[in-house]
């Protein structure tokens, strides 16, 4: 068995299970623990359509914070849209996905998706360097953050490398770039890149709670 | 004493003209990556070179690499090449047999003692010498005597490369590549199911230029010829770029000639010169008939996948095997929101 082999079979496949267990242990954990009673008067009524407005209204900056927050708001934008693009538009991803799913979509062409990833890791570097240079996100940052920015920077810039063949081979590129992404799924459910799966989860819960008590959301 | 006439001279004598020659002369150094200044160089080696013997070893295999060599449209200035060498020894082209052949393969090893060539095609069964045998002689047996003496030893072809078919999973007879058992000769691997006929006579020719064996990559290929993909060289490689794939073998997309990654092409993986030199005297190679590449210059091929399998087809696991990855999950989450419930509980009582 060569690395490539390794990568697409048993290490993928590792990945997998440990994504799916982990994913489902995080979500029927949290939504499985007890409500903390809130004896205070309700000021509204605190419902999914709270919830909903809040996954709405969250998705832009308040106005107050506009101005300060603008810079880092469009690089992690430039960033998710980045990610989402490379990763469901390319072709080859695609075909990863029709082979697991069984349908496929239309995808972009490569030098669109190359330009793209290129942006992406631009503003990955962005959002790092601020948080390693402003002093309230220094001091609030630990292992779980920077591991969790390399582990979803690695399979970009090892996919980036495969077309222009840095240092290896293609096939030896290609392995590498499914174990970082091998990697990236086992981290996913347990660092704070479980926000993938529980943003929606937590901004509704807040925004119940907040329209109960009465908050501006 | 017996005189033994130059390759040129038997080209010469084949009617091959010298425009002829040094045109094969100039494709040879072009496909090796040499400057136009080795050209004379390889011209004047190949004229004065004395017909090398040549002994062709055929094992566990399916006699294509020989057809692939025979098999030319027309007779072309490497298949005139090869017919200059001394082949002093092949099963399938000797008219000789039995006892007569053997003692024709011992008297080219006797006179050619540490000059001559073992080509070999097909991979060696180690499970039981039975398995395969020639003139009641294990294909091991005639194999190390054979190469005991030679300069060096060529793997045509990747049953003999790699252990191709009869190496492949789950590999009944324990076959093996020539290169897992000769370890004190230079052996120069030219895979391919069959290998091209022009990537054997090029090897053929560096070495008769040289006297050495050429840089070799990691699975003991050639350079000069398995030195890039057939992605890398492939004519439908703008539409992988624009992101125009063939979904299937007769829509539109295959009828305009778009890319066949999606129909399971291994032309990203592959170390071939099937792009460049192709086939059938330069007519096409697979992917420009339609089909997608095998991956048949690579250890292994056999067993990496479906052919129609694209590439970046990975192995999430079996439905079975996430289900319960997914069943696990629940229950540990489940546990740990008990144990999170009982912790709130103990909270609540204290305050």
């Amino acid at each position: 068995m060569d690395l490539l082999e390794f990568a697409r079979g048993p290490a993928l496949q590792t990945a997998a299970y440990i994504l799916v267990a982990g994913t489902i242990w995080r979500i029927v954990g949290i939504v499985m623990l007890k409500e903390k009673a809130d004896y205070s008067e309700p000021r509204g009524r605190g419902g999914f359509f709270a919830a909903l407005k809040v996954i709405w209204t969250r998705a832009f900056t308040a106005e107050p914070f506009k101005k300060a927050t603008m810079y880092p708001k469009m690089m992690a934008y430039v960033m998710h849209i980045g990610l989402f693009a490379t990763i469901f538009l390319f072709t080859p991803h695609i075909v990863f996905f029709e082979g697991w799913m069984g349908f496929d979509w239309p995808g972009l062409p490569n030098s669109v998706i190359f330009f793209i990833g290129v942006a992406t890791v631009i503003s990955g570097v962005a959002l790092l360097v601020r948080r390693m240079t402003s002093p309230v996100l220094k001091m609030i940052s630990n292992f779980d953050d920077y591991f969790s920015w390399f582990v979803t920077m690695l399979p970009l810039i090892t996919g980036l490398l495969i077309p222009v063949r840095v240092l290896f081979q293609y096939e030896d590129l290609l392995a590498i770039h499914i174990l970082s992404v091998a990697l990236l799924l086992i981290w996913l459910p347990f660092g704070k890149l479980g926000h993938a799966f529980l943003v929606f989860i937590t901004r509704g819960t807040t925004g119940m709670v907040f329209e109960r008590r009465g908050a501006r959301t | 004493m017996n005189y033994t006439p130059t390759v040129g001279q038997i080209l010469q004598a084949k009617g091959v003209s010298r425009r002829g020659f040094l045109k094969y002369c100039a494709t040879t150094a072009s496909l090796l990556a040499l400057p136009p200044s080795m050209i004379p160089r390889i011209a004047e080696a190949i004229e004065n070179a004395r017909r090398p013997s040549v002994i062709w070893l055929s094992f566990q295999e399916c006699t294509g690499c020989t057809e692939s060599l025979t098999r030319s449209s027309s007779p072309t200035v490497e298949g005139l090449i090869f017919d200059a060498i001394s082949l002093d020894y092949h099963h399938t082209l000797q008219a000789a047999s039995g006892d007569q052949a053997e003692a024709a393969r011992h008297a080219a090893m006797e006179e050619n003692d540490g000059n001559y060539l073992v080509l070999v095609d097909g991979s060696i069964p180690m499970g039981n010498p039975g398995f395969s045998t020639i003139a009641g002689i294990s294909n091991y047996d005639m194999l190390m005597e054979t190469v005991a003496g030679a300069a060096a030893v060529v793997a045509i072809g990747s049953c003999a490369a790699f252990g191709g078919i009869p190496g492949a999973n789950p590999n009944p007879t324990g076959a093996v590549s020539v290169k897992d058992l000769v370890t004190d000769k230079p052996v120069i691997n030219v895979p391919g199911c069959p290998p091209i006929p022009m990537v054997i006579t090029g090897v053929l020719a560096q070495f008769l230029t040289f006297g050495a064996i050429p840089d070799l990559d990691k699975h003991g290929r050639p350079l000069a010829f398995f030195g890039n993909t057939i992605h890398d060289r492939c004519y439908r490689r703008p539409f992988y770029e624009q992101g125009k794939f063939a979904d299937t073998f007769d829509d539109e997309g295959a009828k305009a000639g778009w890319c066949l990654y999606k129909l399971g092409c291994k032309g990203p993986t592959t170390y071939n010169a099937c792009a460049t030199v192709k086939w059938n005297s330069g007519t096409s190679f697979p992917i420009e008939s339609g089909h997608p590449c095998l991956g048949c210059s690579e250890p292994r091929f056999w067993d990496k996948g479906g052919f129609y399998q694209p590439l970046s087809t990975g192995h999430f696991g079996s439905g079975a095997k996430l289900a319960g990855a997914a069943v696990a999950g629940a229950a540990l989450g489940v546990a740990a929101a008990a144990a999170g419930r009982r912790r709130q509980a103990k909270f609540t009582r204290e305050a």
